[in-house]
């Protein structure tokens, strides 16, 4: 198939759709309105199911009861909304049946405005609902990785009867890039054995996240555990640009890591000997081999679009073992690729900070550049 | 001659053999019995998928023998929505107490309505939040005590009761939407039928059927079982009139 010039949304959908999702339940929100209103007119042309719910709450739970029927299910809202579903999503993970949820970030807390941001990372990685559970997050870093790691995040979510968060930044979901559709796959007829479709010629299927009896719990959480220690064996992606002799170690995410590429690029042909590690998986993160790399550098540099987020899983790997430095914009700013250079450079020229927390630092630099100050 | 031994009645194939949790004189276990009655004679129980609120009925999964779902507190009818959406040939229905379905759900329940989705909704209303303890409910009647209105529900700090049959029934998306009780024996009989017409309603595409029955809850009204049984009669018959709320025409002429 040919590359098409495609909206982010809606080339998130129609991933979606290809990789057999047969019930899309939503609400508007921005920036990922497109996404449900594209499934609105393409899911009934297939004969699937679309609900747009009356909230976010509605939603979520909706997407909870097609999942307990084993069916390829998902829900797309931004910032606000998932924080909405949160409850929904503690069920899924407590009942351990698939689905598949995309956050396109925009900035907060609260009412935030829409512009894009990746302030949602403890929400979505560290769990955000309540109670022990683990669900595997996708950060992919333009619209053809978005559309390549939908269908892997639906293949997952089967695979382990896990919750999986896909999420992007309002840039992701509001650009158009070129980018290849996979063939469209046939939506399997079989029924997995653990699914509610009628109890015929079966014993009944009772799909619960209760166990009101803290034995039976303490074994679930244990079993949620075990399967997600299989996940971080098995399913670690990232991406990496100029690393095999980097000194100096640039690490970032979804659009900050692909602005990241930029500025390393540069700073090579200035001679700088920078390389970015980019996580596909946050999680699970590539700890291993973040953990090799911190053997390399000599120095790192997190970027982010939040206050040091994901920073302070790479402070927890890294152990001390190599300066960390940071550089973040937030309340909806991209970094440009200039301003990153500007950090690679002075990483690379400067000695280590002296500060513990490398935020304590950048919170100075952030200051004089906010107010205009040299 | 021969003596010959006929069943008349038994346990309904859609039930467990399970023994319920419910309180002696709770009508849950009335409720219950008129569904799975219902299910067998309609045959639907091998496709009948049940969805279990968060309220005193949190498990009822254990005594209905059919595919069930545990939905999170209010969210029954969203839950039922994604299922039947997806599985349009099943038979879908929620179980869901008044706080559940009248307080933290109430916008699911609205817009399930609203939306005319083809699921049936069996309403248990007995005026108390029972699991936790029996606290004030939305459907509490005015002047009734309960742990959080220790002197009675006042109106000026705690509104009053919902109706939800009435509410619901003004919505276009309902198909059938009636209230029973469960208080005597001919009651309990005109609540089957009306749980029989719900599933009617269901089966034909005839959109949103809720059965709204109120019950009895002894334990945290504080009184025995009788006199529970007297106080729906007495008290909770005329705050919620019993009655057919809507009937959509096409059940109208069918005899069950």
């Amino acid at each position: 198939m040919a590359k098409e010039l495609l909206k982010g949304n809606h080339a998130f959908a129609e991933a979606a759709i290809r990789a057999g999702v047969e019930a899309f339940y939503g609400y508007p929100i921005t920036p990922s309105t497109e996404f449900l209103e594209y499934m609105s007119r393409r899911l009934p042309e297939l004969g699937r199911a679309f609900v747009q719910a009356e909230s976010e709450v509605s939603a979520i739970n909706m997407v909870y009861g097609a999942a307990c029927t084993g069916k390829r299910v998902m829900t797309a809202s931004s910032s606000p909304g998932i924080s909405l579903m949160m409850e929904g999503i503690s069920y899924i993970a407590g009942t351990e049946v698939p689905a598949v949820v995309v956050n396109v970030m925009r900035g907060g807390p609260g009412l935030g405005n829409i512009a894009p941001s990746q302030g949602d990372y403890y929400q979505m990685v560290k769990g955000g609902g309540h109670g022990d559970y683990f669900p595997i997050v996708l950060a992919p870093a333009s619209v053809q990785e978005a559309v390549d790691y939908i269908s892997l995040a639906f293949d997952l979510a089967d695979k382990y009867r896990a919750l999986v968060h896909v999420i992007v930044d309002g840039n992701m979901g509001q650009m158009m890039e070129p980018a290849e559709l996979p063939p469209m796959k046939e939506i399997p007829k079989e029924v997995p054995d653990w699914a509610v479709s009628g109890a015929k010629g079966r014993d009944p299927n009772i799909l619960t996240s209760i166990y009101i009896d803290p034995e039976e719990e303490e074994v679930t959480n244990l079993r949620l555990l075990k399967r997600w220690k299989e996940i971080e064996k098995n399913e670690v992606i990232y991406d990496e640009y100029e690393i095999e002799d980097a000194e100096f170690l640039v690490i970032g995410f979804g659009t900050a890591g692909r602005v990241a590429s930029s500025a390393v690029r540069q700073a090579r042909e200035e001679g700088i000997k920078a390389g970015l590690l980019r996580p596909i998986t946050l999680a699970p993160f590539p700890q291993d081999r973040l953990i090799e790399l911190a053997k390399q550098v000599k120095r790192i540099l997190v970027v982010e679009m939040n206050s040091g987020m994901m920073l302070d899983d790479v402070m927890k790997i890294v152990q001390g073992k190599v300066p960390i430095e940071f550089y973040g914009r937030m309340g909806g700013m991209t970094p440009l690729p200039d301003e990153i250079l500007d950090e690679i450079r002075r990483v690379a020229a400067n000695p280590a900070p002296g500060a513990k927390d490398p935020r304590d630092e950048w919170i100075i630099r952030m200051d004089k550049m906010l107010t205009g100050e040299k | 001659m021969v003596a010959t031994t006929e069943v008349i009645y038994q346990r309904p194939e859609s039930f467990t053999d399970a023994h319920t949790h419910y309180c002696p004189g709770c009508t849950h276990g009335v409720a219950h019995r008129l569904i799975a009655e219902v299910i067998d004679e309609m045959g639907l129980r091998e496709r009948t998928i049940g969805v279990a609120p968060v309220g005193c009925s949190v498990f009822a999964y254990r005594y209905f023998n059919m595919d069930f779902v545990e939905a999170a507190h209010g969210r029954a009818p969203a839950m039922a929505t994604g299922i039947k959406r997806v599985l349009p040939n099943n038979t879908v229905f929620t179980y869901q107490g008044d706080g559940d379905l009248a307080s933290i759900g109430m916008a699911e329940i609205m817009h399930a309505a609203a939306r005319g989705e083809n699921i049936t909704v069996i309403f248990i209303n007995n005026a108390i939040y029972g699991m936790t303890g029996g606290q004030m409910a939305p459907t509490t009647l005015v002047g009734m005590k309960t742990t959080s209105s220790p002197l009675g529900r006042d109106v000026e700090t705690a509104g009053y009761p919902i109706r939800m049959a009435e509410i619901l029934s003004t919505l276009d998306g309902a198909g059938y939407v009636v209230r029973r009780s469960l208080h005597d024996a001919a009651n309990i009989r005109k609540a089957k039928k009306a749980i029989r017409l719900a599933f009617e309603a269901q089966e034909r595409g005839l959109g949103f059927s809720m059965v709204e029955l109120l019950s009895s809850c002894p334990t945290n009204w504080k009184i025995s079982p009788q006199d529970a049984l007297e106080f729906v009669a007495e008290k909770m018959v005329p705050v919620f009139p019993l009655g057919d709320y809507k009937v959509s025409p096409a059940l109208e002429s069918l005899k069950v």
